[in-house]
């Protein structure tokens, strides 16, 4: 991994939110690595900070009241959190790209969709308005939306396509890493399935990496090479999507596989999590997890559970499934799912 | 009530609770305080104020404020500070009652306007927009000359005259809150339409309620200074602090202490009210508990 | 089906439209379907499919354009207002957003009483609030709760609240509108749960509206699958996921991403947009995006049809799909 120059580099990276409650700390000592072509499927609850974090790597925490504490974020070998505003907002849609959640409202209402897409070209390629409205065309033809809708406004658009329209936007400057925070939630399952196939194919065509933010694990399993898992702020899990889903590790991302119903199989009760996710001002000592985590020695409650690899580019935080998994039949990898 | 075993159950709202939140915000409780003080004076006028209002002395009119006469006097050598403190008796009345009106009927006809929709809401729309149409001072002197002069006529001729601006203001709230989906949810256990509106819609609208109305009190004691300049209220000499406004006017220029003393008085209990509005809202609204 | 279950529900020729200015819009259009006392029925389908406007007529939320609805062999769309409120005792919805459907200025015991008192179950104070701690405890929620109000809680939380006020008035039959959709997974198995052992306990019977197919299956008994306001396939839940009949189930349920690494099934990636339900065109609704699509299903409007016990279908061809799907 080492000798593969990475694309994306984030070391030690702490956010928090001042709020009346108290400090929420959204992200903490996160630590993550992308290489160039890489996917990446960042998986969490809602409040595990996965958003956070993406809005860090773009240079966009409202600030106040949020603050990047700690941290670097190196893109391409160099830190973005040392660029001035005006180079990030060159990179912002430039060399980083990001689609959001809704895309009823990431879009202007009032203006045509190819010029919203030629809007993008000009901010960041020296064109004239003509050959950006070309390369809008461009751009729409290959999401999968014909010329003539061209100058058609987002509300003559369905959810699905207004979610294309927003992806054209994207790779119009063709970008090299493209963050997708959960793009597929506002649409129905057929409409989320014609999207995937769509940004399936272009990958192929185009040689983005991808960080998709996402709760669900099939997304994930069929879009992305790598996943971590967030909780509460913290990277818990992180490897190839092979070995995570054939190999869990971590309590957390072992309750998030028994908590979704299996389609193709039949179980009376689903194994659940107990408990809820912790408040976010006060978070518990050591192991955030381990108030939850059926596992726990007394340990976890005071040690802060370091990132250790238990097979080759498989990392968890949890010395106590390390535990486990070393001493379980040894070489055939620990626990099955 | 309380059950046994768990901790103590509140049913309604409590006023015991209210007060006890409210005691907590400064700025209500000064609020309250200055409205108590001022009911106390016009409770008490009779009594506590130096001088009979209607008592003329041409000889010491237009008398600068001084240890005899703390506010001066008038044109009539009457003196200010009594009268004010009588007036606040009915400007009080009329501010407070007159409102009153307008929130009950435009709370009612609002309400029904927004929840009912449809017909209902057309024909009680447009009703309040040809009252809207006519400028509200000119309604009032209409409604007040039908009614015959009086207080108590005058303070209905100026609540009615108010009423649109509050229908349409409650019916905008109610027509947002009706969609959403707690208001189903009663439905759905079998609430009435009545509880629907005053248990679930109405408190969720207090908050444009309460601001309009504190700021209505003000335009209220004007108007109905206004009705009385022209004999449709009060007659004089009782005195009423709109009235001692524009009667001060006049006199502006060489003795402004006429019109600062009734004009502070009105801006004083226009704030007390703001205050004492301001922190009702906060206190009954559970989101801001704590 | 099971020849000794009762038939709690029958719904016939059911149909629901609105007014809109563009026409009129067929929200739910002449469905049937009947539901035996106990068992689960799944509805699942798309934004848009009428599914929850369904779910709403079935209890009179909204009132039917035409069809019945009989509780017990009795049509409740005939029922006098006065009568109607008895019967909200026996019929309940959960709704979907825990978040907009609790009024925000009711504190958690006031919500859970409502129910008990706009019905005036208990005369005393406080058998009334003994039944609402019972209630709290029966859906798992701490008693140090009670005072608390909506927007302190989590979503979760919250809909245990929804839960509990469905459940004070004892019904038999209860609506669940996407109970879950709003919620983590986490906490989404968690209230799964809780709504499987409540069935177990009390016997209830749960119409279950979700756009989820994975969570649809894990409760349902049963499942409709709707499309455009009309029930395309119905079907115990093992036959629809082993052998879906309907182009549209199919499709829509290769569509399920599957959390497991290479399993990607063979997607039918259905073409374009559900089309708009106002005044829908003659002949099958599906017939725009399906690929097996022929003349007749421009012309012919399919019937639901029973193709074998338990199961139906509305399909032109669905005897041939049959044949070429059986594995």
């Amino acid at each position: 991994m080492e000798n593969k120059k990475l694309l994306l580099d984030i070391q030690d990276l702490s956010i928090q939110y001042d709020t009346e409650g108290g400090t929420v700390h959204a992200v903490e000592h996160l630590n993550l690595t992308l290489e160039h072509g890489e996917n990446l499927g960042f998986v969490g609850e809602t409040g595990a900070g996965k958003t956070t974090t993406a809005l860090g790597i773009m240079g966009l925490i409202p600030n106040p009241p949020g603050i990047i504490a700690d941290g670097k974020i190196f893109f391409e070998g160099e830190d973005l959190l040392k660029k001035s505003e005006r180079q990030m907002r060159d990179i912002r849609g430039g060399k980083i790209a990001m689609i959001f959640q809704d895309p009823m409202t990431s879009l202007n209402p009032v203006m045509t969709v190819d010029k919203q897409i030629a809007e993008m070209v000009l901010l960041h390629n020296d064109v004239s308005e003509q050959q950006a409205l070309e390369r809008a065309v461009e751009m729409l033809e290959m999401v999968g939306i014909k010329k003539e809708r061209a100058h058609d406004f987002p509300h003559q658009f369905s959810g699905g396509m207004k979610q294309r329209v927003v992806i054209a936007i994207a790779l119009a400057c063709n970008p090299i890493l493209l963050i997708a925070d959960e793009p597929t939630t506002a649409l129905d399952v057929t409409i989320q399935a014609q999207v995937l196939e769509l940004m399936h194919e272009l990958r192929r065509k185009i040689n983005t990496s991808l960080i998709m933010i996402t709760h669900d694990l099939g997304i994930v399993a069929e879009m992305c090479d790598k996943v971590a898992i967030m909780y509460a702020g913290r990277v818990v899990e992180y490897a190839s999507t092979e070995a995570l889903y054939n190999r869990p590790a971590h309590p957390y991302t072992e309750g998030l596989f028994n908590s979704i119903p299996d389609i193709d199989r039949d179980e009376e009760e689903l194994k659940v999590i107990q408990g809820l996710l912790p408040d976010p001002t006060n978070l518990p000592s050591g192991c955030s997890f381990h108030p939850r985590c059926p596992y726990a020695i007394d340990s976890c409650s005071s040690d802060m559970p370091p990132m250790v690899e238990i097979e080759a580019g498989h990392f968890v935080a949890c010395p106590v499934r390390f535990e486990h998994w070393k001493n379980a039949a040894d070489g055939n990898g620990g626990v099955k799912r | 009530m309380s059950g046994n075993t768990a901790p103590r159950m509140k049913s309604e709202a409590g006023l015991l609770d209210i007060w006890r939140r409210l005691r907590k915000n400064p700025l209500a409780m000064f609020g309250l305080f200055i409205v108590v003080l001022l009911i106390f004076f016009a409770i008490t006028a009779d009594v506590i104020a130096p001088y009979k209002y209607y008592e003329q002395n041409l000889i010491n009119s237009f008398q600068s404020p001084s240890k005899e006469h703390l506010f001066g006097t008038d044109e009539f050598g009457r003196d200010i500070l009594s009268r004010i403190i009588h007036g606040s008796r009915i400007s009080l009345q009329v501010g407070l009652i007159a409102v009153g009106i307008s929130v009950i009927f435009g709370g009612f006809f609002g309400a029904v306007a927004g929840y009912y929709g449809g017909r209902i809401d057309n024909l009680i729309m447009r009703g309040m927009d040809i009252l809207l149409s006519i400028p509200s001072i000119l309604l009032a002197i209409a409604i007040a000359a039908s009614l015959g002069p009086g207080l108590y006529n005058m303070m209905v001729a100026v609540g009615i005259s108010t009423t649109p601006q509050y229908a349409r203001i409650i019916r905008g709230s109610v027509l947002s809150l009706r969609g959403q989906e707690f208001v189903e949810a009663a439905k759905a256990v079998g609430s009435s339409d009545t509880r629907i509106i005053m248990k679930h819609i109405l408190p969720n609208c207090l908050a444009p309620i309460i601001v309009q109305s504190t700021l209505g009190v003000a335009s209220a004691i004007l108007t109905a200074a206004g009705l009385s300049f022209i004999g449709l209220g009060i007659q004089p000499p009782t005195p009423e602090w709109g009235a001692m406004l524009s009667g001060g006017r006049e006199y502006i220029r060489d003795y402004a202490y006429m019109t600062v003393f009734p004009g502070l008085a009105i801006m004083i209990t226009i704030l007390a009210l703001n205050f004492l509005g301001d922190g009702l809202r906060d206190v009954l609204d559970p989101k801001l508990k704590r | 089906m099971n020849p000794n279950a009762k038939t709690i529900v029958e719904v016939n020729n059911l149909k629901k439209y609105f007014h809109t200015k563009k026409g009129m819009l067929h929200a739910v259009d002449d469905v049937s379907f009947a539901i035996n006392k106990g068992e689960t029925l799944g509805l699942v389908g798309e934004s848009g499919c009428g599914k929850s406007t369904l779910g709403r007529v079935m209890i009179r939320l909204l009132e039917a354009t035409s069809g019945e609805v009989k509780f017990w062999g009795n049509d409740i769309l005939k029922y006098s207002s006065s009568k109607m409120k008895e019967m909200r005792k026996r019929v309940q919805i959960v709704f979907q957003d825990p978040y907009s459907s609790l009024n925000p200025r009711l504190a958690v015991s006031e919500l859970i009483a409502e129910p008990l008192l706009v019905n005036k179950v208990f005369r005393s104070a406080s058998e009334r609030s003994k039944k609402i701690l019972e209630l709290m405890d029966t859906v798992g929620l701490a008693k140090r709760l009670v005072n608390s109000y909506p927007h302190e809680l989590d979503g979760g939380r919250r809909q245990r609240i929804g839960i509990a006020r469905s459940l004070a008035l004892s019904p038999e039959f209860i609506v669940l509108d996407e109970p879950v959709s709003a919620l983590d997974v986490c906490i989404q198995a968690q209230v799964l749960n809780l709504l499987n052992s409540l069935q177990k306990q009390f016997g209830y019977t749960y119409v279950f509206i979700s756009h989820n197919l994975s969570v649809v299956k894990h409760v349902s008994d049963r499942i409709a699958v709707m499309y455009l306001g009309k029930i395309v396939e119905m079907s115990d839940y093992q036959s629809l996921f082993k052998e879906p009949l309907h182009p549209y189930t199919q499709a829509l349920l290769s569509a399920i991403p599957i959390a497991r690494v290479g399993q990607k099934r063979d997607r039918l990636i259905l073409e374009g947009d559900v089309p708009s339900p106002i005044e829908p065109p003659e002949g099958c609704r599906f017939q725009g995006r399906c690929f097996y699509r022929q003349d007749i299903c421009k012309e012919k409007t399919p019937e639901l049809r029973e193709l074998e016990p338990g199961r139906s279908v509305a399909c032109h061809f669905a005897r041939q799909l049959v044949r070429t799907n059986g594995r």
